[in-house]
């Protein structure tokens, strides 16, 4: 087999089940954040435990985004090292960073956090897991400004056939870093808060520990209302970006050949056809692709058809058209991801504000545990959109992915390691979805310990089982 | 005056030596879990003794790993495709191993844990294996051509020399653990970890001597840098004999401390044996990678070296109050997380 085509399906494969895990991490620790805090401020207990329940899903979380994160750094060597060579005068930096900023706070404060409880002071404690929280926040940073730069290209020079770096502050300073970071990291606090709120509907749907998840909901549901809210309005600021610096990403993303005309209406549906270059049948709504890409209701957008001849003006005879239906269908799951999320997102928030959560809101709860799963499609998808949408190029204008994979790399090592990593991810999914079920069904209040968090018998045999 | 490329394959060295020191004594305690504990409890104070540190460690080699791809991207790239099927091992060896500590504990279930014990087992055991055989084998020189690409062949990887590297380096981490043990627990478990560290010293020194003789005939190190390795190995002798002498007298802090040494002057003399290159061509001596053709721009160097020397104070002082916080010994008695 091709083993471009294996690169990419490993990469692909090992950075999707990388990203389920962290932004449920982001998200879920801010969340322990804010209910640690009240438990400081107002000294109840039940924030306390609040922290301590959550905190434990997030753990075996952490935990599989750790190890998977690991294989993140290590396969630009292993599968790209052609691109690695490349870009790895401007690239490498911001990994660097990463690793020495947030990857040593974030070990360090969740030892402390973890194993701290009772010996760190309260308010030590709390810093511990909002430093937990900074450096899952700073990592994200870090490694979207690499991402950036594969997006949009800046802050550096072609020499001797390789890129450098000649402005570190234009890295950082990137304009899609600035779109791209909110918007993924506003959508992992939701993802994370959708968590927390579907689980606890599923537990007021049950009835159990109905003051323990009601306040849980109540957090999570604002928190996620919010966000989901946030999330879409940065995405609107990345999409008018992409107009200007990656057109054929949203010309695609839009399933849309020729010119869009003026104003531009935007495409619900679409049944596109690559091979000749056009859409059988579309369904349109007037006004609003202008919108989207202006925020105005006038002003063309520019088709595929003339942007690849412009590239190929630019960058010499290719195909610069990237993979169509599959970027214009994740744009749209995730749009409509997004949108259930703020429209639920708003009824849970009005539920609860109208102190109605005892109510047996059945249907409302049984969605909400399903909701869960909105976030991770959006997300998922967002990046199939980003990374798809940038083909053929693994750094925008200057590097082809066919060009970017290891010269000394057989198509039958990248095969045995695509098994191998997919084999010890399904079993990490599995046992992950087990372990959260197994902690969700005990509930916050399962286990025979009191208030500091000891076992209430610590030298009995009944004590241990109870911790352990 | 230091250049920047030189202050980077320091700064490499440096963070290699760190990783060592630390995730080596935690490889150590891992290991160990299999043979000196005897029983559930106990394997749980081992796994308990390194719990708040044992990430935190790991992330020296990420950072590593960082640092080489973002001052050094040819040896990053040669390095990590060259060696590919190794790293994938150690990947997956890492991957089990990390998340067994979260999930062990979480079922009450005999074949459960006796599962993830066995993924802490080989995750602890197959990391400082694969990397002994990886520095040896930078040491010994690797086939790579004049596009700086390794094509390597299993037994240009694996060999007498690069396995006898391997196992010194599993030994070594696993005295280095004992003696952390020692230093963290109390009663039984804690003088099983020292006698069984005593006994290792011996076939502990075997193997350097084994090593460093193989060194000396089958490698060029020697004959640049003689005087340097000839200090390392003499003051290697001194660290091995006090950490014997600590060992009896029951000084435990002191006997770590002295395997923590022997680590860190095994790693620098790697790097001192390497210096001025990075990867050593076995075609010609042409296409070695140094610390000049595999580095990247100055200007990139500059920048991470400020970002590097402003941030690793920090990361120092609060990975050492880590440590503070958990320096009590623990046993069986008190709460445990894992």
């Amino acid at each position: 087999m091709d083993p471009v085509m294996l690169a990419r399906i490993q990469f692909a494969a090992t950075t999707i089940f990388h990203f389920f895990f962290v932004p449920l991490s982001i998200g879920l620790v801010l969340l322990i954040a804010i209910m640690e805090t009240m438990y400081v401020a107002k000294g109840k207990e039940i924030y306390k435990r609040m922290a301590k329940f959550w905190g434990k899903l997030f753990l075996i979380n952490f935990a599989v985004g750790v190890v998977t994160g690991i294989l993140q750094e290590f396969q630009f060597g292993m599968n790209w090292s052609d691109y690695s060579r490349f870009v790895g005068d401007v690239f490498g930096a911001p990994l660097a960073v990463e690793a020495l900023f947030a990857f040593f706070m974030e070990s360090t404060f969740i030892g402390l956090w973890i194993f701290g409880w009772d010996r760190l002071s309260k308010k030590v404690h709390l810093l511990s897991i909002w430093l937990v929280s900074i450096g899952t926040i700073a990592s994200a940073f870090w490694i979207l400004a690499a991402n950036s730069f594969m997006q949009r290209p800046v802050g550096f020079e072609i020499n001797n056939g390789r890129a450098e770096m000649n402005d570190f502050f234009a890295l950082i300073s990137n304009g899609q870093l600035w779109v791209e970071f909110p918007h993924t990291v506003l959508g992992a606090f939701a993802t994370g808060a959708f968590l927390i709120a579907g689980v606890s509907a599923y537990k007021l749907m049950k009835r159990q520990d109905m003051e323990f998840f009601k306040k849980s909901f109540t957090v999570a549901i604002v928190i996620g209302l919010i966000t989901s809210f946030a999330t879409a309005l940065y995405g609107h600021q990345q999409a008018q970006y992409l107009v200007k610096t990656q057109p054929m990403k949203m010309a695609a993303a839009e399933s849309l050949w020729g010119k869009s005309g003026d104003p531009a209406p935007w495409t619900v549906y679409a049944h596109i056809d690559p091979k000749t270059g056009e859409n059988t049948f579309e369904i349109k709504i007037p006004y609003l692709l202008s919108f989207l890409s202006y925020s105005e209701f006038s002003g063309e957008v520019k088709g595929m058809n003339e942007l690849q001849a412009e590239y190929e003006q630019t960058y010499g005879p290719g195909d610069y058209i990237p993979p169509v239906r599959t970027t214009f269908w994740s744009f749209r799951i995730m749009v409509a991801a997004g949108s259930l999320m703020i429209v639920l997102g708003m009824y849970g928030t009005y539920l609860a504000w109208r102190k109605k959560l005892d109510r047996p809101n059945k249907w409302f709860y049984r969605i909400m545990l399903w909701a869960i799963s909105l976030p991770f499609i959006a997300n998922t998808s967002g990046w199939i959109m980003t990374e798809i949408g940038r083909q053929p190029w693994t750094v925008f204008g200057y590097m082809r992915t066919e060009d970017s994979i290891s010269p000394s790399v057989t198509s039958g090592q990248i095969l045995f390691s695509l098994i191998a990593f997919t084999a010890i991810y399904a079993v990490l999914a599995a046992v992950m979805v087990y372990l959260f079920v197994k902690v969700i069904k005990k509930g916050p209040y399962a286990e025979n310990v009191n208030d500091d968090g000891q076992s209430a018998d610590p030298y009995g045999k009944e004590g241990y089982h109870a911790i352990s | 005056m230091l250049s920047l490329n030189e202050l980077w394959f320091i700064l490499v060295a440096v963070l290699f030596i760190g990783f060592f020191f630390l995730e080596g004594f935690d490889f150590g305690v891992g290991m160990s879990t299999r043979f000196l504990a005897k029983n559930d409890m106990e394997r749980r104070v081992l796994i308990n003794s390194i719990g708040p540190f044992w990430d935190a460690n790991e992330v020296w080699l990420l950072t590593a790993g960082g640092a080489m791809f973002a001052a050094f991207p040819n040896w990053y790239a040669t390095l990590f495709s060259g060696y590919y099927t190794p790293l994938v091992v150690l990947l997956l060896a890492l991957i089990g191993r990390g998340v067994a500590f979260e999930f062990r504990g979480k079922v009450e279930n005999t074949r459960w844990k006796n599962t993830w014990d066995i993924a802490i087992f080989l995750g602890s055991l197959l990391p400082p294996f694969l990397l002994g055989v990886v520095f040896s084998g930078l040491l010994k020189g690797l086939p790579i051509d004049g596009d700086m690409e390794m094509k390597a062949g299993l037994f240009d990887m694996v060999n007498l020399y690069t396995l006898v590297g391997g196992i010194t380096v599993v030994v070594l981490c696993l005295v280095h653990g004992l003696l952390f043990t020692s230093l963290r627990t109390t009663g039984s478990l804690r003088e099983r970890a020292r006698q069984l560290a005593h006994r290792l010293l011996i076939p502990l020194a075997a193997l350097f001597v084994i090593f460093g003789a193989m060194t000396y005939f089958q490698t060029d190190v020697f004959e640049a840098r003689a005087l340097p390795l000839t200090l390392i190995a003499v003051a290697g002798l001194g660290a091995f004999l006090l950490a014997g002498w600590f060992i009896r007298k029951e000084r435990d802090g002191w006997a770590f401390g002295m395997t923590g040494t022997l680590i860190a002057l095994s790693i620098a003399s790697v790097f001192i044996g390497l210096f001025p290159r990075v990867m050593i061509s076995s075609i010609s001596e042409a296409y070695s990678l140094t610390i000049h053709n595999a580095a990247s721009g100055p200007y990139s160097l500059k920048i991470m070296t400020i970002v590097a020397l402003t941030l690793l104070p920090f990361v120092l002082g609060y990975q050492i109050w880590s440590y503070f916080v958990f320096h009590k010994r623990i046993n069986e008695k008190e709460h445990l997380e894992y």
